[in-house]
């Protein structure tokens, strides 16, 4: 069946795309972190009794997601040195982008998420006399996260997917990696199904993962 | 120990309490009933002020919970309170949900709070239960491990909204005993429910409620013998009470035949 094909170009370009592989593992990973931690702040800021921050945050949160992310990446590309001056790399470029873009989905899978847990579980917490905050954070973001997980996890490896994008920037994520030897060797058959291979167990490895941690700390 | 005074509230148009006068000294247990939706709930909730009001005060032990100044989470921590769906925290067990606050609140350490959880659980029969999730305890054992975790506090009063409704007949015995022993060692309690047994046998003073109103209060003797407004007579019958109440009604009857 994969008579004519030749994977030993994988193998000679082991290096080259393993480095593809790493920056986009990479990408997801301190993408997937400052964008939950960011969803959760941003999620708390828009339940908030103090309307003017909750209306930021909803505004903010539209904004972005009409905005395919292509464009903020450009966006980000441009305009972080002009804010700051000074030029800053395309890795941190992108990372800011993406923690931006994907904080506001998360924000709104934590919100749903928040709104889940019964509202006598913050009541009972604050009777004990805990702030607001410490139930937030002890009572109800715990029982929270754990009801979200499934879409959290859908929304990563979309993340993970979108990672490809910053072949605009000029960075070489996996799948431009893979790209630019397929069309330099003209092999682009056993490159694509590479990728797809890859990325097929990079999910799936995820899946399971979480799934495990679900487990482990299921009630 | 608590006092309210002229206290009403609003949800829109509607008056849910209405001009709410009562109090409680140290060491009394005041029951509080009244038809459903009547307002007592919400009464009890303003009491630790997880319900704002709009008009009157209410202070607990000198503290006004209205006054935007007082630090209601400290407030909070020495009025316990038992809540009608029990809402212990799911993903702790009994143990845990009963250490979480004394930690976080009151700084306890945690083999302190721990040596605490476990001597609270076995006063409520509970000592074997302490590494069991909530899901895995019945009603009757979820209400329980609610009053120890209020208790870890070591509150001055114990607030108990409607803490047997959800339970099933069999359990809201354990429930009671456990609230009359309560009483009997002189906790301050205020206690919302529909059991006019407890009422009868354990409260100090009842208060009727109705449509956000306080339509009668009394010691029990008066609420359940020689109720003085008829409503309160209609309220309990409605509740299945056939005690005093009804050869209070025979003699009524019997009165109006004989004029």
């Amino acid at each position: 069946m994969f008579a004519g094909f030749d994977f030993g170009i994988l193998w000679a370009n082991a290096p080259f795309l393993w480095n593809g592989i790493l920056l986009t593992l990479q990408l997801t990973a301190l993408a997937v972190t400052g964008g939950l931690l960011l969803g959760v702040v941003l999620a708390v800021m828009r339940l908030s009794s103090v309307k003017p921050l909750a209306w930021a945050v909803e505004g903010y949160v539209n904004f972005l997601r009409s905005m395919p992310l292509i464009l903020v990446i450009f966006w980000f590309y441009t305009l972080v040195p002009k804010l700051t001056g000074r030029p800053v790399s395309g890795f941190y470029s992108v990372l800011i982008a993406f923690i931006m873009f994907e904080a506001a989905y998360y924000s709104e899978i934590i919100r749903a998420g928040i709104s889940s847990v019964r509202r006598g579980q913050i009541s009972a917490a604050m009777a004990l006399g805990l702030t607001r905050l410490q139930a937030m954070r002890y009572v109800i973001l715990p029982q929270a996260l754990r009801n979200m997980t499934p879409v959290l996890l859908t929304q990563s490896i979309v993340m993970l997917q979108d990672t490809s994008l910053v072949y605009v920037v000029g960075l070489r994520d996996f799948l431009t990696s893979a790209d630019i030897v397929a069309s330099r060797d003209n092999r682009p058959t056993e490159l694509y199904m590479f990728v797809a291979l890859v990325f097929l167990v990079v999910c799936f490895s995820a899946s399971r993962l979480v799934n495990r941690l679900r487990r482990r700390y299921a009630l | 120990m608590i006092e309210l005074k002229n206290v009403s509230k609003w949800y829109g148009p509607f008056r849910v309490l209405d001009d709410c006068t009562m109090g409680i000294a140290k060491g009394e247990v005041v029951v509080i009933c009244g038809p459903s939706g009547s307002g007592k709930s919400t009464l009890i909730k303003c009491i630790n002020g997880l319900e704002p009001f709009k008009l009157g005060t209410i202070t607990v032990d000198g503290v006004s919970v209205g006054d935007r100044a007082t630090n209601l989470p400290k407030l909070r921590s020495r009025i316990g309170m038992v809540f009608q769906n029990f809402e212990l925290f799911p993903h702790m067990t009994a143990v845990e949900n009963i250490v979480l606050a004394q930690q976080k609140v009151l700084g306890r350490d945690r083999a302190s709070a721990e040596a605490k959880a476990q001597v609270l659980l076995e006063r409520m029969g509970l000592a074997e239960h302490g590494a069991k999730y909530p899901a895995q305890l019945s009603g009757g054992q979820q209400q329980r491990v609610a009053i120890a975790r209020a208790l870890a506090m070591q509150p001055d009063v114990m607030l108990f909204d409607e803490p047997t409704s959800a339970l099933d007949p069999e359990t809201i015995g354990e429930v009671l005993a456990v609230m009359k022993a309560l009483a009997d060692e002189g906790m301050t309690m205020m206690v919302v429910t529909h059991e006019m047994d407890f009422a009868k046998r354990v409260a100090d003073w009842v208060v009727v409620f109705d449509h956000g109103r306080v339509i009668e209060q009394g010691p029990p003797k008066q609420i359940f013998e020689a109720p003085l407004v008829a409503r309160t007579r209609d309220f309990l019958s409605h509740l299945g009470w056939h005690g005093e109440s009804t050869a209070e009604a025979e003699h009524a009857t019997r009165s109006a035949k004989g004029a």
